[in-house]
């Protein structure tokens, strides 16, 4: 043990030595450098772990953002701002998300983008909040977000409350169908947003007569599609990711299952009709907000995105544009990228974005927001109808 | 009924698949005493390997079946490699330290190929393509198709040609002496490391032709699929009795039986305050029941006295 | 204190020695007590937040420590206990149910939970061994996040996979650890009054793993470590020793899952998964098995590791290659994977373990090192 008397000492000083060293090294970088003001906008998403891919996707949309913001050479308070995007991985894990949270603050970001999973996004939002850092996430859908009583927390998606509402109209009243099987990933997603619909749909006159569990890392659902089959209900709605989703249509097209399939945003991927295959042929999928096709300078963004990661878009990359486009906008209307003169004017946007026309409610949500349903017609989803805006608006 | 038999069929060709994976862990197991829980992984690189090979050769117009013999026959090399080296650089030196030692080091390599496999195949999840044509069987009013009917005889197959290896060939001999004691089989004139190599380098083999049936079965492939798959698998092997071929075959079947019926019956059972979600719950309990009442697992006798 | 003063006595070899050491102890205690300060100076609170995280692994590797290194029992699902600890605090002092009880009543109560949790782990498994022992603790821990998971219907007790927010942050009478204390000279942030509060609870739980190992229970653990059947036979009861070894473990756990309650406001089943089990079960062995200090630099290692390669893996690179060709998380798990390898290989019995452990294996190396051959030592 006497090494461990040594160990500690040398230890000690070491450990002084180089807080020591950073300390008197650190130079405080200046905001502003000349006539140009540096604008660092912060997001967070999974960037590893089975959520990877979307994340990635994320960040490609916050990316194609900064970048176009650059291009248009924006000058805020008389000084031109140049837009930095500081991207960190947040490996859906809610620890991991607060350390993220706390490196954003201390490196005093503009804003946040993210993040992307509710699970993640609630508990970062505390740390933000404290910072007085506006943070306005483009996936995070748990309504609880933005009831926690922050000014800081914003969103541009419609959250579980909305979308489950949606997809029930459409299945009581566009499908008509009267029994409903349910099944969720147990996820802090999955459940949110099954509960909401079932909710709905039995408010609607239709009569849940199954509701199963999977999980987010499940391969395997036949145990609980035979089950689904025996109570032969008219739609199966899969609240899981397009993972699960795809794979479980095919399982249940081979067992006889004939519900139409109905899947929430998560499933609204073309890796959804590619895992799916030909059993994803007239099934049904629900995205927030109206198609890109009919927004002004969604076509635009839907080819840049293309051309530019040579991939499709796979789920929210245009909801973190707006979203960064968004905060942009409320800065050059306070004329200053500080978060305590900015955050007045997110609250007051009315920016018109390429997946909805961004205006928030009190809490930070979409104050109208459209949820549109999509048909998968020859392996791509086309849309069919947009429901659940005025229901939410009245 | 018909349901009833549908559960059957969804249990027996899960456990089967469980069973072809178990049989890897169980091989290592039983020659070092040593958790794989690398294997796993090379189960995920198996099948990623598999894809891509048909997905290179789809545009050649072979049949599919053709296909999916020649991405298997890539595929089990590159897992063989794979293997050999895990085992040569991450196990071997590690023979002589403290058991949990390689333990940590398998958990390293588990993370180390799951990233590799995130470079080079993305993040994506990916569409295994079908590697039989959709006929399906009818029995008695539940459905099988061909490719579970093939999964379920190959497990079958692999068992018994294992079976046969170790019990009746003279490199399943020197294998039992390995497993034994290898200070006494290297006296024998055994060469011990190879031996254990060899059996890496099997087990791998085996990995690839799971993670090929794996994708088939579940149309999907991707860098994180490895390891839900392996703990299950292991699962299956420990409730067997691990380092048992007979045994990681029963415990795979079982445990694919276990979470058929349990997600399929559990809700009628408890009156409906237990639904699916409690599948695991079920396959765990199960487990430390077998565990509690027979130390050794269900076939296994001598391996609790080593520990 | 009298136990550290004789302690340290007895490792004096010459008088010259003992300005030496106390030297050593009084630069570390003033080490740790201007640490936050200096390290929010220097580095950013991000990195005093990922040091009060460092300090919770620590309760945690101290508590499996006990488990695996002191008794020789290996617990895969030791993470399950600090579920138990950060629920039990979640659902007592929350909006949940409308309770918020004060910080005396429930960290005890978590901790002596989380114990009875581990009993009760333990009473089933007394038959079972090595690997065995491995996947059924797997599966227990599995089972406690399945329940945490579901129990929000029919009877919503933990609100499911939403997890639990709004939870009340530490605080003592008015006094909140959410909030910047002022102390009349000094305002003390809340991260910095965390670090206080963790480094009392990571003594604490240090002083309590150093009696417990130099105890008749620590000598008992360590005989049925070495070899149960000859425990058993001195007469030593295996039984009520493995029991205690768990809930021993089990409590420290509680003790940290509370408080990353408290710090974190927030708990989700996701923070409990199996690969959280795995980690610590890392920190225990990378450290080296069995002797504190080891346990203590593996999980200020594990916890700051990865970090440290997310703050480095992109700027090196830019600065190698002048472009970023992995991307920086890939490469952070890559690295990790590998450091965890490299480090097994070249130090098997950990990078810090006790002298006498790495004698034995040294030992056991040199022995017969020419025939390569396995052995299994444990």
């Amino acid at each position: 043990m006497t090494l461990f008397a040594r160990h500690a000492l040398s230890l000690s000083a070491i450990a002084l030595a180089s807080l020591s060293l950073t300390a008197c090294g650190k130079k405080e970088v200046p905001p502003v450098a000349g006539n140009e003001v540096i604008i660092t906008i912060g997001h967070a998403a999974p960037l590893t772990g089975p959520q990877a891919h979307l994340g990635k996707d994320n960040e490609n949309g916050a990316v194609m953002a900064i970048d176009e913001l650059n291009s248009r050479g924006i000058s805020i308070d008389g000084k031109k701002a140049k837009f930095v995007l500081v991207s960190e991985d947040d490996q859906a894990d809610p620890k991991a998300g607060t350390t993220v949270a706390q490196k954003f603050v201390d490196r005093k970001v503009n804003g946040v983008i993210g993040h992307l999973n509710s699970g993640t996004t609630i508990p970062a939002s505390r740390i933000y909040s404290e910072a007085g850092i506006p943070q306005i996430s483009g996936s995070a859908t748990n309504p609880t977000y933005t009831q926690q009583g922050f000014k800081t927390t914003f969103r541009v998606f419609a959250n579980d409350i909305h979308q489950g509402q949606a997809l029930a109209q459409f299945a009581t009243q566009s499908l008509k169908a009267k029994t409903i099987a349910i099944v969720d990933d147990r996820t802090a997603y999955g459940q949110g947003l099954a509960d909401e619909f079932k909710k709905a749909a039995e408010a609607a006159g239709a009569k849940v007569v199954a509701q199963e569990f999977t999980t987010d890392k499940a391969t395997d659902f036949k145990a609980i599609l035979t089950k689904i089959k025996a109570s032969n209900p008219d739609i199966l709605f899969f609240s899981a990711m397009d993972a699960q989703g795809g794979p479980a249509l095919k399982h249940a097209r081979e067992l006889g299952l004939k519900a139409t399939f109905l899947i929430g945003d998560g499933g609204c991927t073309p890796e959804f009709i590619k895992l799916a295959g030909n059993a994803a042929d007239g099934q049904y999928c629900s995205l927030p907000g109206v198609p890109l096709e009919k927004m002004p300078g969604g076509t635009v963004f839907k080819d840049k995105y293309q051309k530019r990661y040579n991939q499709q878009i796979q789920l929210y990359a245009p909801y973190v544009y707006d979203a960064v486009l968004v905060m942009a906008d409320a800065m050059q209307r306070a004329n200053s990228a500080e978060p305590a003169k900015y955050l007045p004017e997110v609250g007051k946007s009315q920016y018109q974005g390429v997946t909805a026309k961004v205006v928030f409610d009190a809490k930070g949500d979409l104050a109208a927001p459209a949820v549109s349903i999509y048909q998968d017609k020859g392996g791509n989803w086309s849309y069919v109808e947009t429901v659940g805006a005025a229901a939410a608006a009245k | 009924m018909d349901i009833f038999l549908q559960q059957i069929i969804n249990g027996l060709v899960l456990g089967s698949i469980y069973a072809l994976v178990a049989l890897g862990y169980t091989m290592v197991y039983g020659i070092l005493g040593l958790i794989n829980f690398a294997h796993g992984e090379v189960v995920m690189i198996g099948a990623l390997v598999s894809y891509s090979v048909m997905m290179v050769l789809v545009p050649s117009g072979l049949p599919p079946v053709l296909l999916a013999l020649i991405s298997v026959l890539v595929a089990a090399p590159v897992c063989m490699a794979l293997a050999w080296a895990i085992e040569r650089y991450a196990y071997r030196p590690l023979r002589h330290a403290p058991k949990l030692t390689p333990l940590i080091s398998a958990i390293g390599v588990s993370i180390l190929l799951q990233n590799l496999a995130m470079m080079i195949w993305g993040r994506g999840y990916h569409a295994f393509p079908d590697i039989l044509p959709a006929i399906h069987f009818d029995i008695g009013g539940a459905q099988i198709t061909l490719l579970q009917t093939v999964t379920i005889g190959l497990a079958a197959a692999t068992m018994g040609i294992l079976a046969w290896m170790i019990q009746r060939t003279s490199l399943g001999q020197a294998m039992r002496a390995t497993a034994e004691n290898p200070a006494i089989a290297e006296l024998m004139g055994i060469p011990v490391n190879r031996i254990i190599t060899l059996t890496f380098i099997i087990g791998a083999a085996l990995a690839a032709l799971a993670g090929l049936m794996v994708g088939a079965n579940y149309s999907v492939a991707h860098y994180y699929m490895g390891f839900m798959l392996g703990l299950k698998a292991f699962t299956a092997a420990v409730l067997g009795g691990i380092g048992n071929i007979t045994g990681a075959m029963l415990g795979g079947l079982l445990l694919g039986l276990i979470e058929s019926l349990g997600a399929g019956y559990i809700e009628d059972l408890t009156g409906g305050i237990l639904g699916s979600h409690y599948q695991d719950i079920f396959a765990f309990l199960v487990l430390i029941g077998v565990l509690v009442f027979r130390p050794g697992g269900l076939m296994g006798e001598r391996v609790s006295e080593r520990a | 204190m009298k136990m550290t003063a004789r302690f340290l006595a007895r490792l004096t070899r010459h008088p010259a020695d003992n300005r030496v050491h106390w030297l050593a102890w009084l630069l570390l205690g003033l080490l740790l007590a201007i640490l936050p300060w200096l390290v929010s100076a220097g580095f950013g609170n991000t990195w005093l937040r990922i040091l009060n995280f460092a300090l919770l692994y620590v309760m945690l590797a101290l508590g499996l420590n006990i488990v695996v290194g002191f008794a020789g029992l290996l617990d895969m699902g030791y993470i399950a206990f600090y579920a138990v600890g950060a629920y039990l605090w979640a659902l007592l002092a929350s909006p949940q149910f409308g309770l918020h009880w004060p910080l005396w009543a429930i960290l005890p109560l978590g901790a002596g939970v989380a114990g009875l949790f581990g009993v009760l782990l333990g009473a089933p498994t007394l038959k079972l061994r090595g690997d065995y022992l491995a996947i059924v603790t797997l599966g227990f821990g599995e089972i406690i996040r399945i329940f945490l998971n579901n129990l929000n219907a029919p009877i919503n007790i933990t609100n499911g996979p939403q997890g639990i927010s709004a939870i009340d942050p530490v605080h003592i009478g008015s006094l909140s650890l959410a909030r910047p204390i002022d102390l009349g000279f000094v305002q003390v942030p809340s991260l910095v009054s965390y670090y206080y509060l963790f480094l009392i609870a990571a003594l604490a739980i240090i002083g309590i793993a150093i009696r417990l190992e130099r105890s008749r229970v620590g000598r008992a653990w360590a005989a049925i470590r070495e070899d149960e059947v000859a425990a058993k036979a001195c007469g030593i009861n295996t039984r009520n020793v493995k029991l205690l070894a768990f809930a021993m473990g089990a409590t420290f756990g509680g003790v940290a899952g509370g408080l990353f309650a408290g710090f974190q406001q927030f708990v989700s089943p996701e923070s409990f998964g199996l690969l959280e089990s795995v980690m610590v079960l890392c920190m225990v062995v990378l450290g080296g098995m069995g002797h504190i200090p080891g346990v203590i630099f593996g999980a200020l290692l594990l916890t700051i590791l990865p970090e440290f390669f997310r703050h480095i893996a992109g700027p090196v690179q830019q600065s190698l290659f002048g472009t970023v060709l992995i991307d920086p998380e890939n490469l952070r798990m890559l690295l990790f994977g590998l450091s965890l390898v490299l480090v097994m290989r070249y130090r098997p019995s950990g990078l810090w373990p006790s002298p006498q452990r790495r004698r034995e294996i040294e030992d056991v190396q040199r022995a017969d090192a020419p025939a390569d051959v396995p052995v299994s030592p444990m």
